[in-house]
């Protein structure tokens, strides 16, 4: 039993890793959703094999299941719970706002970037300025003030 | 005396209710928040005073004992900790009402706010790693509404990649906790300290490395801190400021505390902590210099400060830990005083960006000595408390013979100047090169409303007095560094003095 749901832990663990790769919100929302299974199953394992409901009614001591990680999953799931909602309500806007729930890169990055590209250009003078080198790295035409 | 350490985390979270119930009148939510700050410091205060006398102060929630119970310890690390963080909380408070911003449109500003000090001291108080993680969670939860408060299309951008980078974080911390409940059957860090000692040095390893990328993750260490300057400057200026000030220094806490009290501190540990301190200051301060935004620039800053608590972790001796604890106090002091200049810049300028603004020295001198004061200090030019921090972790290197990470801390040292140097050309000397974004706001000569320019002056007047009283806060942090290399003083006033 033990072992089914290590490797069931395992599977959550791995699918959900790949989601996480993903590009799309919904797409990350799922996989956070399955690394949390994953934990707590984890967490629920961790107390041993199971046994007696941890109910003290006279049954000697070794027989009843470890109450304590159960409280901990608990405790996390309802964690877990609270967070997700908050990020589903995070993708509903960012769909909201863009139409889309991809998640973009950082715009000071990309700003960043252009500034070393433009910077490169300009201490190469003997590169021809029309010349497209540095083209992929501008995603627009930016006029320069 | 003991009854007192929970308040801390008690007083915020009953603030919060009743600033829930009042939502409908802003002002009485005010008097409910600064109020419950005071306390909250003034406890504080209270509670350090005793741990430094007394070394530990147990509480038992409920009179259960140690390793069944829930318990709550203040030692100095956690006291000074405490007092530090309840006076940032305390400033940035006042900060946020004088701004009148969001704080005056959101209902939600202080219940959340609030919450987010108690996470905050429930992380210093708790002597449970599961209790941790709870905490952890609390200051997370309200730190997801805070940075998206405002629903900015850029706000939800930057906020998606902190929730999600943070979840991941947890998820980690649960699966460690998992593996260590599996392998000791406890929770409590008293007990796991003596229980891990039993285990193989592999296991231990193993969940010493597993802690410190979690913990990483949220301290922002190198190569962990991608989400950091990517996040934090779209949150409104006071929650930037709080989050730039103590969140990482929660996870850095952390750290010091599990690798101190969980594990032997193995010789490897520390090189491995010296090693990722080195890249973590150099990566950070070079990011820094590649930057435009005055609040990017000072997020990378963030990252390369955190180098300098784990080098002192990383020597495992009593000067480097009292070195990296004053470290973290004068950090903790500036670093927020310094986002909450960069926040009245961009209200009196109307943007942050070095190139959109210039010459602020002429138009609004009180900003630039607010500025001047807090950002020579993280320089680390002496008088200032940035300088006595340096150099206690520096005496401290050269004491253990790691002469190339004291190296490297001083040129980073250095290129830290530059980089103040280029915020304070951008900012306050020179001409603008391009137009601002938004209209800059006037505001007569303190440039800026009264309630924040305050709060700004108090910090950096804290700041100051970090470096006054240098000699009894390093006092502190030095016993504090003694208990934390004989973490068995920490186990015996958890688990022994039971009643």
């Amino acid at each position: 039993m033990t072992i089914l749901v290590a490797a069931v832990a395992a599977v959550l663990f791995a699918c959900g890793t790949w989601l996480l790769m993903q590009r799309r919100l919904s797409r990350i929302i799922i996989g956070i959703g399955l690394l949390g299974h994953g934990a707590n199953l984890l967490l629920v394992t961790s107390g041993g094999s199971g046994g007696r409901p941890p109910i003290i009614d006279g049954s000697p001591l070794g027989d009843y299941a470890d109450p304590l990680p159960q409280a901990l999953a608990l405790t996390a799931i309802v964690i877990t719970f609270g967070v997700t909602a908050f990020l589903l309500a995070l993708g509903y806007r960012s769909w909201q706002l863009t139409g889309d729930d991809q998640v973009e890169d950082d715009v000071e990055d990309r700003m960043v970037q252009r500034r070393e590209a433009d910077h490169a250009e300009s201490e190469h003078p003997d590169v021809d300025p029309d010349n497209d080198l540095g083209s992929d790295l501008e995603p627009a035409p930016v006029e320069q003030a | 005396m003991s009854t007192l350490v929970p308040l801390p985390m008690a007083i915020p979270l009953v603030a919060c209710a009743l600033s829930i119930v009042v939502g409908r009148w802003r002002s009485v939510q005010r008097l409910i928040s600064v109020t419950a700050l005071t306390a909250v410091l003034g406890v504080s205060v209270a509670l350090l005073v005793r741990a430094d006398d007394d070394g530990f102060i147990v509480h038992r929630s409920g009179g259960w004992s140690a390793p069944l119970g829930i318990t709550l310890v203040v030692d100095r690390l956690a006291g000074l900790m405490l007092v530090v963080s309840a006076l940032v909380l305390l400033a940035v408070m006042i900060y946020a009402i004088g701004q009148a911003g969001q704080e005056r449109q959101r209902v939600a500003f202080h219940p959340v706010y609030l919450v987010l000090a108690t996470g905050v001291s429930a992380s210093f108080l708790t002597a449970d790693l599961f209790n941790l993680f709870v905490a952890f969670e609390m200051m997370l939860a309200a730190s997801y509404v805070l940075i998206t408060i405002g629903g900015r299309p850029d706000q939800v951008r930057s906020g998606m990649s902190y929730v999600v980078i943070s979840l991941v974080a947890s998820t980690l911390f649960i699966t460690v906790l998992a593996l260590m409940y599996a392998s000791t059957g406890t929770v409590n860090m008293a007990d796991l300290s003596l229980r891990l000692a039993e285990l193989d040095g592999g296991v231990r390893a193993a969940l010493a490395l597993a802690l410190l990328v979690v913990f990483g993750i949220k301290a922002g260490l190198f190569p962990l801190f991608f989400w950091l300057p990517d996040s934090y400057p779209t949150a409104p200026g006071p929650v930037t400021a709080i989050f730039a000030g103590l969140l990482t220094k929660v996870g850095v806490y952390a750290i010091i505390r599990t690798q101190t009290l969980l594990f032997d501190a193995p010789d490897w540990m520390g090189t491995v902590l010296i090693v990722v301190a080195v890249l973590t200051m150099t990566v950070g301060v070079l990011g820094a210099i590649a930057q435009d935004d005055m609040k990017r620039i000072l997020a990378f800053h963030i990252i390369s400060q955190i180098g300098y608590m784990i080098f002192g972790l990383g020597l495992f001796t009593v000067a480097g830990l009292a070195g990296a604890v004053f470290y973290i106090v004068h950090h903790i002091i500036v670093k927020t005083a310094l986002f909450l200049v960069a926040g009245l810049v961009d209200r009196r300028a109307g943007s942050s960006r070095l190139s959109e603004i210039g010459g602020l020295v002429r138009t609004a001198p009180m900003l630039a000595l607010l500025f001047a004061v807090p950002a020579l200090s993280l320089a680390g030019i002496p008088p200032f408390s940035g300088f006595l921090a340096k150099f206690a972790l520096v005496d401290a290197g050269l004491a253990s013979s790691s002469w190339w990470a004291v190296g490297s801390s001083l040129a980073v040292g250095l290129l830290t100047l530059f980089s103040m140097t280029k915020i304070w050309t951008g900012v306050f000397w020179g001409e603008a090169d391009e137009q601002p974004r938004r209209e800059p706001r006037g505001d007569g000569r303190l440039g800026g409303p009264i309630g924040m320019v305050g709060a700004t002056a108090a910090l950096g007047l804290a700041s100051i007095a970090v470096s006054i009283f240098a000699g009894s806060i390093y006092g502190i942090a030095e016993r504090a560094g003694h208990d934390l290399l004989a973490p068995e003083r920490y186990v015996t006033a958890v688990l022994e003095a039971n009643e």
